[in-house]
């Protein structure tokens, strides 16, 4: 962690109309894997572009690898970032090997490990076929083969999964948890998916240009203090009439408890006491349930504002800081 | 320098695969073999007319042609791939801009350079068995040079409209009014100058205008090497108040490398 990767230092850009990103720090360090999170035009394509150094940043700083990523200097740096842009469509009358070949020799590689990244993203049988014969998921592996392109130091992908079938997407995540293994950073950009919260190790939550919410899994659902789901069976009523336990209980389902994070081992503990307990089934809020909270409680906020008279985004940026 | 020709042998293998070259070599090459026999037709003689006859028609279809052809098959170049993506996804590479368009020029350029020297160079390889006579080299390396250079300038002019749009049909709709423009409204404006003013512009005038299109440059460079018989028209008076040869082929060159360069310095400033 000592020489991070990728770090922004209040960095945005905002366009005539538009503030696409507003002040943004974070770093990422070697090996790690971020995940990006946010609703369409939530900024986290432009926060992609910023760090490919495809724009500049209007304030603050962005670095990679130690440079801005935009600069003369970072030139070189360019073949060791591999990208994956939402929505490609590679140029349809040339086959998959073509099309990947010309991509290599871009990056100073050569069709030979053009021809080992199609085997490794599976497409190898369809390699001498055009690219518009290709169905939707055969031309995502074909954009990830193009973003595993000499074994990218930094890997930034743009909603990766998308088109691919449970087997490719296993054989994804394996990829990226490999690639991570290997010392590579990457940065998933994606709506909240199942699945992938056991490939990331951290996870940023972004909504219309600002930053909700950085941190580990557990740090986030500390911080949304969204309760465990607690089921029991075969207490029946034991749990309603136990004082230490009925204010737990979820308003909507008599089965479920609703229990904070902090009392969750206390509320256990005093369930297995009771008799009759044959089964409990414990689920911690995923990343779903995270990410929605940290959208709504920005929501609320924003409502808040806006009966204040504040609603006009430039105030509202100023009143945040 | 290596990522320019990886870039240039993409899109000339494109213009292959496209069958860009076989078309465009095919019709420059039965347009020019047709002129070169039947030329002669109108004033009742079948075979091969005079060189300058000859050469004069060519440039007259050429000037339509050229335009036309190197505007459709270069103005989806920057906004197609803007469109599918991949103009962003190919930034992120070591690659630059001016890399990107000159790789593209040169690739593109090669396809037109090449289909104008097979297409029109057939038919002055026919009229040098017909006539026997090593004039004809000359006349059709000065008239295929220019035509190159014609073509390499509506390319670049094509590559400005790809830069400047954001929409592929807009860009299609553009190219169509910019060869409209060059090749038919520019000669009837100064047509109309010509005749409509009384004292309007004088010779030097009239030659300076024209080169604010690369097309009358190209004509003015054909036509003012032969005799005037077969030349009518605003050319022929500009004609004779005409500029050197070479200083009209250095105008042509210039309409080549200055569009070229504003269309560098527009796709520096494009926001992506």
């Amino acid at each position: 962690m000592s020489n991070p990767m990728v770090s922004l230092v209040d960095a945005g850009k905002s366009y005539a109309q538009l503030d696409a990103l507003q002040t943004i720090t974070m770093t990422l360090g070697e090996g790690e894997v971020l995940g990006l999170f946010g609703h369409n035009g939530a900024g986290k394509t432009t926060m992609m572009k910023l760090i490919l150094g495809v724009i500049s940043p209007t304030q603050g700083q962005v670095e990679v690898m130690g440079m801005a990523p935009d600069s003369k200097e970072a030139w070189h740096c360019r073949s060791k970032v591999g990208y994956l842009p939402e929505n490609v469509s590679f140029y349809e009358q040339l086959t998959g090997l073509e099309v990947l070949t010309y991509f290599a020799k871009l990056k100073g590689f050569s069709k030979k490990e053009a021809i080992e990244l199609l085997e490794q993203v599976g497409i190898t049988y369809a390699m001498k076929r055009q690219v518009k014969t290709y169905s939707k998921g055969m031309r995502q592996r074909l954009g990830l083969a193009q973003a595993f392109i000499g074994e990218p130091k930094l890997l930034l992908l743009d909603e990766p999964t998308v088109g691919l079938d449970p087997i490719a997407t296993r054989d994804f995540y394996k990829t990226v948890d490999q690639l991570k293994a290997n010392g590579s950073s990457v940065i998933l950009c994606s709506h909240v998916l199942p699945g992938v919260e056991q490939h990331i190790d951290r996870a940023m939550i972004l909504s219309s240009g600002k930053l909700l919410a950085m941190g580990t899994l557990s740090e986030l659902r500390q911080q949304a203090a969204l309760p465990v789901t607690i089921k029991p069976s075969g207490l029946n009523g034991t749990v309603a009439a136990n004082t230490k336990l009925n204010g737990f209980l979820s308003s909507s389902c008599q089965q479920t408890l609703m229990v904070p994070e902090h009392e969750k081992l206390m509320v256990l503990k005093e369930l297995l006491s009771l008799d009759g307990l044959n089964d409990i089934h414990v689920e911690a809020a995923n990343l779903e349930q995270v990410y929605q909270h940290f959208l709504l409680e920005h929501k609320l906020s924003e409502d808040e504002l806006s009966k204040h008279g504040l609603s006009q985004p430039k105030q509202v940026k100023k009143g945040q800081g | 320098m290596k990522q320019i020709f990886i870039v240039a042998n993409k899109e000339f293998h494109d213009g292959l695969r496209n069958r860009w070259l076989v078309s465009i070599t095919l019709i420059f090459a039965l347009l020019s073999v047709g002129l070169t026999y039947f030329g002669a037709a109108a004033s009742g003689v079948l075979g091969v007319a005079s060189l300058s006859t000859t050469v004069a028609s060519l440039a007259s279809l050429a000037v339509f042609l050229i335009p036309l052809i190197a505007l459709l098959l270069s103005y989806d170049s920057f906004v197609g791939e803007q469109e599918s993506g991949t103009l962003l996804l190919l930034l992120t590479y070591p690659l630059s801009k001016s890399q990107l368009l000159l790789g593209k020029f040169i690739g593109q350029g090669g396809i037109i350079a090449l289909a104008t020297l097979l297409g029109f160079g057939a038919s002055a390889l026919l009229l040098y068995f017909q006539l026997g006579d090593a004039d004809i080299f000359s006349a059709f390396g000065l008239f295929i040079f220019s035509a190159i250079l014609l073509g390499l300038s509506f390319t670049a002019i094509a590559y400005l409209i790809s830069l400047s749009v954001s929409e592929k049909s807009k860009a299609a709709g553009f190219a169509l009014i910019t060869w409209f423009l060059f090749a038919l409204a520019f000669d009837l404006a100064l047509l109309a100058l010509l005749v409509g003013v009384e004292e309007g512009v004088s010779q030097q005038g009239l030659t300076q205008l024209m080169m604010l299109n690369p097309a009358d440059v190209f004509r003015l460079i054909n036509l003012s090497g032969l005799d005037a018989s077969g030349v009518n028209g605003a050319l022929a008076a500009a004609i004779n108040a005409s500029l050197s040869q070479t200083q009209l082929i250095a105008v042509l060159a210039a309409w080549v490398v200055l569009p070229l360069m504003l269309a560098i310095f527009i796709f520096k400033k494009k926001k992506l």
